[in-house]
């Protein structure tokens, strides 16, 4: 049987007796997209921290097609196949837009060959790809940094498709978007799903009913409920701890 | 944010006649000066690469400094003197026999190898020690300026086999030249600038690169690097590493002009020095940095002379203004007249 794409095994999170995430396990199947909600502080950023390498779990095992991963070092995270988006923005400011896509596109990134003078063509051209795909063809030579907040979440999210990881974490893709540019993301992130997997966290639930999808509950670090939106919806516990209604 | 100074051909073109034509326009003790300052004027582009594009502060250049300074003045000590004697200081301090480590220095070509390979080679173990422990930013400044002090002190206590407070001073012959013969002098002059430029030219193509890119993405966005699947620690030590060779050839080729190398020149209070001659220069741009050691180090030449006890206000006023007014120092000026102007 072939192990699942991504798998949390018990994994507990620990930051000095406050267990962020308690004891969870959960699954991310290949080629699909998972949506995980859940009220502030149920885990949710704790638990993409805890895949892609900045925290360290202080219980049980995070498995990549079956390998563990969460003692790998950062940038191995990303080698492998994981790549994230943060829930601030996190683009390379002093850099030009396509520059951050092409360094993020690098196929080879030892640095010494950052040292040679040979184009990486290939990551110019998924660049190029890139800035079609997010809408910023238009600010392809703006700096990063001079970006709008929205353009930049879009860059970020361009930048995570670039690395070509097989599996991307979006935290929080429409925070501090307006409902135009939230269905405008929606629309680039399910434009994502079949050639890579997607992982999404949002509150949202307008942009979550958007993306369609399987979706995970978290509360209180730990699954509370997994299905589809209309499931989720229908669960009285869900609504009683989360959508606010008994 | 400001891009470094656009270089015009132009202006470059007559920065380096200017700079040819000097033997014929300085006297010989302006020229020795402009000489001096040149050479102080890589370990400026050091610090543009490491603390303008790299973000990395380090207020302990001046152990790179004198790495350098101290390996040629070695030499320097030894080639006037016969086989079996020994250099002054250490006849005064009562020493014997020459330290095997000394005897090695006879050679000319040892000491040129220990000006290219002691400073980069200590400061690669100890980048790469400190950064893959990720610690950066302030902490990173003050373990480089405890660095310094240590060297300082330590060249100061160890009296008999380096010259202790005086340091190494009164040399004569390098390769058989006479150093101080007035054509010497020319060519010295003339090889600082030849050198200059290849610092120069060497840290523009670096930083025009791929290697430049990773270098400025690093400055804020470690872990967004990180996340991206490249390592930023390799940039880094790359970056100080560099820095340090710069650095080291700077305090070598000083201490020919001046005739001298000692812990005045390599502890704390010259190690900030440099990071302000980088401040009121720009700290981004590699033009900057040779504007600004040659800047303030005429000045400090000219103030300095003229009414002694002002020199220090005078530096810590200039560094005021750059860090209130002029982030980016003369060059950020030149950079935003241009924006401006384009806009």
């Amino acid at each position: 049987m072939t192990p699942p794409l991504l798998e949390l095994k018990n994994v507990t999170v620990d930051f000095d007796g406050f267990k962020a995430i308690n004891d969870l396990s959960l699954t991310v199947p290949a080629g699909a997209m998972t949506v995980v909600i859940g009220p502030n502080g149920a885990g949710k950023s704790t638990m993409c921290d805890a895949i892609i390498g900045r925290v360290r779990p202080t219980g049980g095992r995070v498995l990549l097609r079956g390998e563990e991963i969460q003692q790998a070092a950062e940038h191995d995270v990303v080698a492998r196949g994981i790549c994230r988006k943060f829930q601030t923005p996190g683009v390379l400011s002093p850099l030009s837009v396509v520059d951050n896509l092409t360094l993020a596109a690098a196929s080879d990134r030892r640095w010494w060959k950052s040292l040679t003078r040979r184009p990486d063509s290939a990551a110019r051209a998924r660049a190029e790809e890139i800035l079609e795909m997010v809408g910023l063809a238009d600010r392809r030579d703006a700096l990063a940094g001079n970006l709008s907040h929205g353009e930049k979440q879009w860059l970020e999210i361009g930048m995570v498709v670039a690395t070509d990881a097989e599996l991307l974490l979006l935290d929080e893709p429409t925070a501090g978007m307006g409902a135009a540019e939230s269905t405008r993301t929606a629309e680039i992130v399910k434009a994502l799903v079949g050639k890579h997997s997607v992982l999404v966290i949002d509150h949202d639930i307008d942009f979550v009913s958007q993306l369609g999808g399987r979706v995970v509950v978290l509360h209180q670090g730990q699954l509370l409920r997994e299905g589809s939106l209309a499931e989720i919806r229908a669960d009285a516990e869900v609504a009683a701890i989360y959508l606010g209604r008994a | 944010m400001p891009r470094a100074l656009p270089i015009k051909p132009a202006a470059g073109l007559v920065a380096l006649i200017l700079a040819l034509a000097a033997p014929w326009l300085l006297s010989a003790y302006d020229l020795n000066l402009l000489g001096r300052f040149l050479a102080l004027s890589l370990t400026a582009m050091g610090l543009v690469l490491l603390w303008g594009q790299g973000g990395v502060l380090s207020l302990g250049q001046g152990v790179f400094f004198g790495l350098g300074g101290y390996a040629l003045a070695m030499h320097l000590k030894l080639a006037d003197l016969g086989p079996t004697e020994l250099p002054d200081f250490m006849v005064w301090s009562g020493v014997t026999a020459l330290p095997w480590w000394w005897a090695l220095f006879r050679s000319p070509w040892v000491a040129v190898l220990a000006v290219l390979a002691v400073a980069p080679a200590l400061a690669a173990l100890f980048a790469w020690a400190i950064f893959r422990r990720r610690i950066g930013g302030v902490y990173f400044a003050l373990i480089t300026q405890a660095l310094a002090l240590g060297f300082a002190t330590l060249l100061i206590s160890q009296q008999d086999k380096t010259g202790g407070f005086n340091g190494l001073t009164d040399y004569h012959t390098l390769f058989g030249f006479n150093l101080n013969r007035p054509a010497t002098a020319i060519w010295l002059y003339y090889i600082t600038v030849l050198f200059t430029l290849l610092a120069f030219a060497g840290l523009t193509w670096l930083l025009a690169g791929r290697f430049g890119k990773l270098l400025r993405a690093s400055r804020e966005g470690s872990n967004r690097l990180r996340f991206l699947g490249h390592d930023p620690v390799p940039y880094k030590v790359v970056a100080f590493t560099v820095a340090a060779l710069l650095t080291s050839v700077s305090g070598a080729l000083f201490t020919l002009h001046a005739g001298v190398v000692s812990p005045a020149l390599v502890g704390v209070v010259p190690s900030i020095e440099m990071v302000i001659w980088v401040a009121i220069g720009g700290r981004v741009s590699v033009v900057g940095a040779i504007v600004g050691a040659l800047l303030v180090n005429f000045a400090k030449d000219k103030i300095s002379t003229a009414l002694p006890e002002l020199w220090l206000y005078g530096l810590g006023f200039l560094f005021i203004i750059a860090v209130t007014i002029l982030p980016n120092g003369i060059s950020g000026l030149f950079a935003k007249r241009a924006k401006d102007a384009g806009e």
